[in-house]
């Protein structure tokens, strides 16, 4: 595997690998602290995103290895009209790896073809963030201690959340996991999620508009509703309020129950929610950054 | 209606009745010097009617193109007046040039040297999907 473009690049095995590899960087880091010595990784960033390019940046670095790069397309020469073919080709000859995000779909994919170094995408518009999901699944195994038989609540907005979609089809290849889809009417998940991962694969799942299948949920993985997927203000801020996880919520819920969020959250957990030890997404940024090295190690044929 | 028969060319027959002016743009069949005929609604025991494409001049046929039109047509290879081979078609796995991907928010959109290129996702339905955005062939996105 030269890329990760998709969570479906990797075979269950080979994410198996990643996460014992992310469990033994986190056991023994001293072990893994000049790895990359010598190795650059260019973060190309054509759209903000603080969290996942410093999450990028900051596992390079603990791997002993060096960054660079842009964080916004005005100061990359995109503003000059340079394709994304031509930009993959001439950062490999500066880099070792590259990490992109671009606000158009598919584009990681391009600089991949066109680049001779690996590329991992790390967020392509609405469409694929595959290191999210590498995220939440090391987070549920570190948690859980399996990826198996688990009850996945998801609660939010599930009609537009690209992580809701590659986590529930990443899950949906493990052995006994059903999910509770908790939305309201609005953002349900898409047709294709429900036919093409849940239905043809005889998978279990509730789609629901009410609390009423917390004491049953394993995970319960929140999301925020996006203000920019709204043309109506109103609406935005109707369905934003719809479903807030509070701590009173939270009372007929299990003792081990884990709760994640991709972050970063507006409203739709309350701030007391943070001190209760089942909430689990600051574990999981953190997790983000062990994943990546992993991957980052994968990807550059280091072990 | 007679159409002289060919002694060294390719004969698409089989093809859905209506679909071989499709194929004509497609297979940019205006650019070739010889002779070609398309009859139109011929009468077909299997189906009733279908049209029939006559080049006359053996020149290389994009099989995946045609195959992704119409996977019933049958391309007869003619030599010394004999029809020396036949081909059947199949959805090809992948499609280049011939769908257009109308996400606007696929990379292809912003960029117009990409060449559309679309994967069979599903061949028991023949959905095609984009390899950049995965939208589905034919679909807004």
């Amino acid at each position: 595997m030269k890329d990760l473009i998709s969570i479906t690049d990797l075979t269950t095995e080979a994410l198996q690998g990643l996460i014992d590899k992310a469990q033994d960087l986190i056991a023994d880091p001293g072990k893994y602290c000049e790895k990359c010595k010598g190795k650059k990784l260019a973060t190309l960033f054509f759209e903000p995103s603080t969290r996942t390019r410093l999450s990028f940046e900051a596992a390079m670095l603990e791997l002993g290895g060096s960054v660079l790069g842009f964080s916004e397309a005005g100061s990359s020469s995109a503003s000059k009209g340079e394709s994304v073919a031509d930009t993959a080709q001439t950062i490999s000859c500066y880099a070792d790896i590259i990490a992109m995000r671009h606000p158009k779909e598919g584009a990681p994919l391009v600089a991949a073809q066109a680049a001779c170094v690996p590329v991992i995408n790390a967020g392509d518009g609405g469409h694929n963030h595959p290191t999210q999901t590498l995220t939440d699944l090391l987070t549920i195994y570190r948690e859980k201690g399996r990826l198996t038989k688990l009850k996945i609540g998801f609660c939010g907005d599930l009609k537009f959340g690209r992580t809701v979609h590659s986590l529930i089809t990443a899950m949906a290849r493990y052995q006994g996991n059903s999910f509770v889809l908790i939305s309201p009417e609005e953002l349900r998940v898409p047709g294709y999620i429900r036919k093409d991962t849940l239905d043809r694969n005889g998978l279990s799942y509730k789609e629901t508009d009410n609390w009423n299948d917390m004491p049953d949920l394993d995970i319960l993985y929140m999301t925020r509703v996006q203000r920019e997927r709204f043309f109506n203000e109103a609406d935005y801020l109707r369905l934003r309020d719809a479903f807030i996880l509070t701590t009173d919520r939270l009372a007929d819920a299990k003792g081990e129950l884990c709760i994640l969020h991709p972050l970063p959250r507006v409203n739709e957990i309350e701030r007391a929610v943070d001190r209760d030890e089942r909430a689990a997404y600051f574990r999981q940024v953190l997790n983000g950054k062990y994943i990546r090295m992993a991957l980052i190690l994968k990807l550059l044929g280091i072990d | 209606m007679t159409i002289d028969s060919i002694r060294n060319g390719i004969v698409l027959d089989h093809i859905e009745a209506g679909k071989s002016m499709e194929i004509y743009r497609v297979l940019e069949l205006s650019k070739l010097d010889c002779s070609v005929a398309i009859i139109k609604n011929a009468v077909s025991k299997k189906a009733g009617h279908k049209d029939i494409i006559k080049i006359d001049a053996l020149i290389d046929i994009n099989l995946d193109v045609l195959g992704y039109i119409d996977p019933g047509i049958t391309v007869n290879v003619v030599k010394d007046g004999h029809i020396s081979e036949k081909r059947k078609l199949s959805l090809p796995e992948t499609v280049t040039g011939v769908i257009k991907c109308r996400n606007p928010r696929c990379i292809t959109s912003a960029e117009q040297e990409l060449s559309h290129v679309f994967r069979l996702s599903d061949r028991a339905r023949g959905v095609y999907r984009c390899i950049y955005c995965e939208s589905k062939a034919g679909t807004e996105a």
